[in-house]
């Protein structure tokens, strides 16, 4: 399904954010990515959203070369995935309802099928009561679910979550990760990067250490070694 | 197709409504820039005005001999008047010459009378629309088949006044035209700043619409609108800021410029003048727009 080939990110001759990084992922798995900062986790998770372009290597979605897809199809892209991350990036001026219903405007649903998936999935996330609320007057755990609710809303290939319990305690961490598996079980493929060691020791899943650019370890039920 | 324009109008509206502090700060500045427009469309008014009260004051005078019948006069004025050069000619009569002279000078009362019947002062006045035509005119007067008739003109004469106020006219003019286009060129860079930094302040939001999926019509759409829609009230609050304004100061501009009816002008173009204003502030709204989102729009 997604296939990182030869990968190297190169900022400047000093800085080597990837370095000849290669695996694949499968349909409906849940991979973590996990690595101190700065190893080059997010830099993946910005290649694969085609924010990024690699200096060398190739990425293909689906069999197709990420990178050769023109600008003006890069939306259609990245309807396919889901991006969820650790400071929530929800739109300010718009109300929880409408954080997650434009993620479905966007890609030209009706209102009915607005109406109807917007309400299933923050019942989903546990959040039906606060619809009307916009971010400012959400906690940091709420605000995460409404990133997820609108990660999820369009049923994305894949849902990336770029250290999304960075910013909560425990109790918010375990429902933010419970909501994760779940969406997992139902088919969604997860990638999660997060350098957070009891999250990852407790999922039991498939886990890529990233060093200094490079794959050192890739084992299916990893551990968060360092 | 209409589901997401109906979508882009009403977010573009919503965001409208719900980021009220920078959409005040954009109506007021957009406001300005609309003032200055509306400022250089009356300007440009007087400056006309006043010009034509300076050119309305040049003109060649022919003169007449004493043998010179008023109805040949009438003849050659008919003529005169058939030059493309020549703007207007008016025929004043020996009477109204001498009475003119009278109330100039009333001193010369008995002279006048001492020459009653033998001095005619009758002339035609002829105004040409540029200052180089009066030689044109003055040419075709030197070889007229009725040359005869003319005792003198005072072309000659007042050749270097007429070409001085000409050249003033003229000055005043293109200073106007240039002042009037660096004034237009700040004010729309003052408006763009503001929508840009408007804009700017939206780029993680502009980057969370593209992580979405949202195709870059779908995200410059509602700032677009918004542009529109700061734009048409800025129009709006300029009007209203200019109806007293241009009342008010009316009578004080007519003190100036004696017979300009500021207020007269502004009512009588009042929807040419509300059309330049909305043009201006929803032109400068989408342009700025559509300049400032490009940049982040890019990946």
């Amino acid at each position: 399904m997604i296939r990182f080939q030869k990968i190297s990110k190169i900022y400047s001759p000093n800085i080597v954010a990837l370095d000849d990084v290669s695996f694949e992922i499968q349909p409906k798995e849940f991979v973590s990515l996990v690595g101190k900062s700065g190893a080059g986790k997010t830099t993946l998770l910005e290649l694969l959203l085609a924010e990024e372009e690699p200096t060398q290597g190739r990425i293909f979605f689906d069999n197709q070369d990420i990178h050769k897809i023109k600008k003006s199809k890069l939306p259609f892209l990245r309807r396919k995935i889901g991006a969820v991350f650790q400071d929530y990036k929800l739109l300010r001026f718009k109300t929880a309802y409408e954080n997650v219903a434009y993620a479905l405007e966007a890609i030209g649903a009706t209102d009915e099928e607005i109406r109807r998936d917007v309400s299933e999935v923050l019942e989903i996330v546990g959040l039906s009561e606060r619809f009307r609320n916009f971010p400012v007057e959400l906690s940091g755990g709420e605000k995460q679910r409404i990133a997820i609710a609108r990660a999820l809303v369009h049923r994305p290939e894949v849902i990336l979550a770029d250290e999304p319990t960075g910013n909560l305690d425990p109790y918010h961490t375990a429902g933010i990760m419970r909501l994760l598996l779940g969406i997992n079980e139902l088919g969604t493929t997860i990638i999660l990067a997060t350098h957070n060691k009891e999250v990852i020791n407790k999922l039991g899943k498939r886990v890529i250490t990233l060093e200094d650019g490079k794959i050192i370890r890739d084992e299916e039920k990893g551990r968060f070694i360092l | 197709m209409f589901t997401s324009l109906e979508r882009i109008i009403r977010s573009g509206w919503i965001t409208f409504k719900r980021q009220a502090g920078f959409t005040v700060a954009t109506i007021f500045i957009m406001a300005i820039t609309i003032s200055l427009i509306t400022s250089l469309f009356l300007f440009q008014k007087i400056t006309k005005f006043s010009i034509s009260l300076l050119q309305d004051k040049v003109d060649v005078s022919v003169y007449f001999k004493d043998t010179s019948l008023e109805q040949d006069i009438l003849e050659i004025k008919e003529q005169i008047a058939k030059i493309p050069e020549v703007k207007s000619v008016e025929y004043v009569s020996n009477e109204e010459a001498k009475k003119r002279l009278l109330e100039k000078y009333p001193e010369l009362t008995e002279s006048l009378r001492e020459t009653q019947g033998m001095l005619n002062l009758a002339s035609l006045n002829i105004k040409a629309g540029q200052a180089d035509q009066y030689t044109a005119i003055a040419n075709f007067l030197e070889n007229a088949p009725f040359k005869n008739l003319i005792q003198k003109t005072d072309y000659y004469q007042r050749k270097p006044v007429i070409e001085r106020i000409f050249s003033i006219t003229f000055a005043i003019n293109r200073t106007g035209v240039v002042l009037s286009l660096i004034l237009a060129i700040i004010a729309f860079l003052v408006a763009f700043n503001q929508v840009r930094l408007a804009i700017s302040s939206s780029k993680e939001e502009i980057f969370i619409q593209r992580l979405v999926g949202a195709s870059n019509w779908f995200i410059r759409g509602p700032f677009l609108i918004q542009g529109v829609i700061s734009g048409f009230f800025a129009a709006l609050v300029t009007l209203l800021i200019f109806i007293p304004l241009v009342y008010f100061l009316s009578p004080k501009m007519e003190v100036f410029f004696p017979g300009l009816n500021l207020f007269g002008y502004f009512i009588g173009n009042f929807f040419l003048i509300f059309l330049i204003q909305i043009l201006t502030g929803i032109g400068v709204g989408v342009i700025s727009s559509i300049i400032a989102i490009r940049k982040y729009l890019k990946v």
